[in-house]
């Protein structure tokens, strides 16, 4: 149990647990999600990183029973919100939960809204169908959504169409719509990635600002170490579908024990050191069908050892407490030395 | 609104007068004399001059297009060499038949074309989809006067269902009017439902891949309306540009549907003016056609503007 945060016998914003999902290429199923357990508590947020490819919008997608039609499927596992269990539902009920329970919004802000419907609209349309209310109460508790994520002159703005609006200001509208119905749970799938760094600034402030007041749990993603540190209590690295590290954003950044988190860290630029001191991971991630067997990244680790073909547990390290690693170099289980 | 409204209107008339001009250099490139081809080669020489008096033809070139485009911005298309009838005339007596045939075959292209395009992209490769697929290819590649002879054969010969041969039924029989509409609109719906299935299916497939349909799906709007709400709105627009763009090629098709089912209407006016070389006729013929589609075009841009807010911006 990692809800550190969230009151003795609170049920977390969020619960995941043992979550599978499944990818179909050329007529076979391949694991690209991988037995994927976290608790986001009230208030919480956990951040998802690793490189492209590693299933972080997976996991996103599967959560929110949004996998592709046919070629995507939830293979095991089990999502709660709150005390309601959101996973194995049909569609139907699917489409109740989404927007209700758990809010979702995502990297394009450019593309995410449709162009020829009035944001104010798209803002208010998943209160008519969550909430029940007419279009003239939806619109009314829109507007006030809209002055809630900080949009200027809001009442003039209301009827106005995406194309009219900045990026930043329409991640703000993607934050209104996706907080419309109050979720507990908010995934954000790179919500700040495509924005201009002063707007992302303004942006995850305001999501702060949002998760203070409401109790928001989330959900982030990003491949923005930075963003991490200043905005996560807990950090989950994936790689190849597997979670590799799970730690307090302090102690990860203290002491990244997996390989390839160590890796991340010094790829990341940093204002004190030379920029040709960045060490890029070389090689990159292996598609499903090359996935190793054992260790996903036992073909870019230095310390790659014989052990590594069989995979590792995800188990605590000896550096503090909710800190767990899948290494069996770094975090050896009990009783077995590397 | 309002000012696109006129904007868009002011673009069509710098179009108007090329095709009109165009049409006064088609006419005049034509070879032979149509002084002579009107009296024949026994006329003899002062008859063919007081002719060409009587044409305008005499006239320098610049004169000639002058008085032309006068006399079409006033609305005088001339009078038929065949009949001596006034062009405008002919023409008005007939196309009632031809919008009454176009509208209703393009009606019956959209009401069938974009439900079945739409339902084909959301099942995709399902048993609807290959049907929508097979139907639209029929369509394509069958030529309008081939599916009218069918129809013909299989409605009015076997069933006897509707008139083999129709005529201009005034609109104080209705019944008849309509029996005589229904197989040529048929005809052409199912090539304008060709068309239109297809765009709409791959618009719909493209659009069910937006970033915007998975916010609208995230945000538990149900299927349905995802759909026809979020991805509909999108699909109208090349919707739109298609029937627009395809508006000519069912105008084309008109003509020899009109002439299959023996129907009233400009197409066979203007073969029957080709037939008899009747210049002015065909001359006014060309001049209306362009006004049509100049019309449809104007229309496409309107519906552009009320579909896509992002026109207007502009």
């Amino acid at each position: 149990m990692n809800a550190a945060q969230s009151a003795p016998g609170a049920l977390p914003a969020l619960a995941v647990e043992g979550l599978t999902a499944s990818l179909r290429l050329g007529g076979t199923w391949y694991d690209a999600v991988r037995d994927v357990s976290f608790q986001i508590a009230e208030g919480e947020t956990l951040a998802l990183v690793g490189e492209s490819g590693c299933g972080k919008s997976l996991t996103a997608m599967a959560i929110m029973g949004l996998l592709p039609d046919k070629i995507g499927r939830m293979s095991a596992g089990t999502v709660t919100a709150g005390e309601r269990r959101i996973s194995g539902l049909t569609e139907k009920q699917m489409e109740k939960i989404r927007g209700d329970a758990v809010g979702m919004i995502f990297q394009e802000p450019m593309s995410s809204l449709n162009p020829v419907l009035r944001v104010g609209f798209q803002i208010a349309e998943s209160l008519i169908y969550h909430r029940d209310m007419s279009r003239r109460a939806a619109s009314k508790r829109a507007l006030e959504l809209m002055e809630l994520v900080r949009i200027p002159a809001a009442a003039q703005r209301f009827r106005a169409y995406p194309h009219e609006f900045s990026g930043g200001m329409r991640q703000r509208v993607m934050i209104a719509l996706a907080l419309a119905c109050s979720p507990r749970v908010l995934i954000a799938d790179e919500p700040t990635t495509a924005l201009d760094v002063t707007v992302q600034a303004q942006v995850l402030d305001l999501l702060r600002g949002l998760q203070d007041e409401h109790g928001l749990g989330i959900l982030l993603i990003t491949h923005n170490l930075g963003v991490v540190a200043s905005n996560a209590q807990r950090v989950m690295v994936m790689y190849g579908g597997d979670v590799v590290e799970s730690a307090p954003v302090g102690a990860f950044f203290a002491n990244p024990q997996h390989p390839y988190s160590a890796a991340l860290m010094s790829a990341m630029p940093r204002v004190d050191r030379a920029t040709e001191d960045l060490n890029p991971i070389p090689g990159q991630v292996p598609s499903l069908q090359e996935m190793p067997a054992g260790c996903r990244y036992q073909g870019r680790c230095p310390l790659r050892v014989a052990k590594c073909a069989e995979r590792p547990p995800l188990v605590a390290v000896s550096e503090g407490p909710h800190h767990l690693a899948r290494c069996w170099v770094k975090a050896p289980p009990p009783g077995e030395g590397a | 609104m309002g000012l696109y409204l006129l904007k868009r209107a002011l673009y069509t008339l710098p179009m108007l007068l090329g095709v009109l001009t165009l049409v006064f250099v088609l006419v005049r490139i034509v070879p032979g004399d149509p002084a002579i081809v009107i009296m024949g080669d026994n006329a003899t020489a002062q008859a063919l001059a007081e002719l060409r008096t009587r044409l305008g033809l005499d006239l320098p070139i610049w004169r000639q297009y002058i008085v032309f485009m006068g006399d079409v911005l006033t609305g005088d298309l001339g009078r038929s060499l065949v009949t001596n009838r006034p062009v405008l005339a002919d023409v008005a007596a007939v196309l009632p038949y031809t919008i009454e045939l176009t509208v209703t075959s393009l009606a019956l292209g959209i009401v069938t074309g974009v439900p079945l395009g739409i339902l084909a992209a959301r099942k995709r490769d399902g048993v609807l989809d290959w049907v929508a697929r097979l139907v639209s290819l029929a369509g394509l590649s069958f030529p309008a006067f081939i599916s009218a002879i069918l129809l013909l054969l299989f409605f009015s010969i076997q069933l006897g269902w509707f008139p083999v041969l129709s005529r201009a039924y005034p609109l104080d029989e209705p019944v008849e009017r309509l029996k005589s509409l229904a197989l040529p609109a048929i005809n052409l719906g199912l090539i304008m439902m060709a068309y239109i299935t297809r765009v709409t299916r791959s618009s719909m497939l493209k659009a069910l891949s937006e970033d915007y349909m998975r916010t609208a799906r995230a945000k538990g709007v149900p299927g349905f309306y995802v759909i026809w709400r979020h991805g509909f709105r999108n699909v109208l627009i090349p919707v739109i540009t298609v029937i627009g763009l395809y508006f000519g090629v069912l105008m084309g098709n008109s003509v020899l549907t009109e002439i299959v089912f023996n129907r009233p209407g400009l197409g066979k006016l203007i073969i029957s003016a080709l037939d008899k070389r009747d210049y002015t006729m065909l001359q006014g013929l060309m001049v209306i056609y362009a006004f049509i589609i100049a019309i449809v075009n104007l229309a496409t841009d309107l519906a552009y503007g009320f579909v896509d807010p992002r026109v207007k911006a502009k």
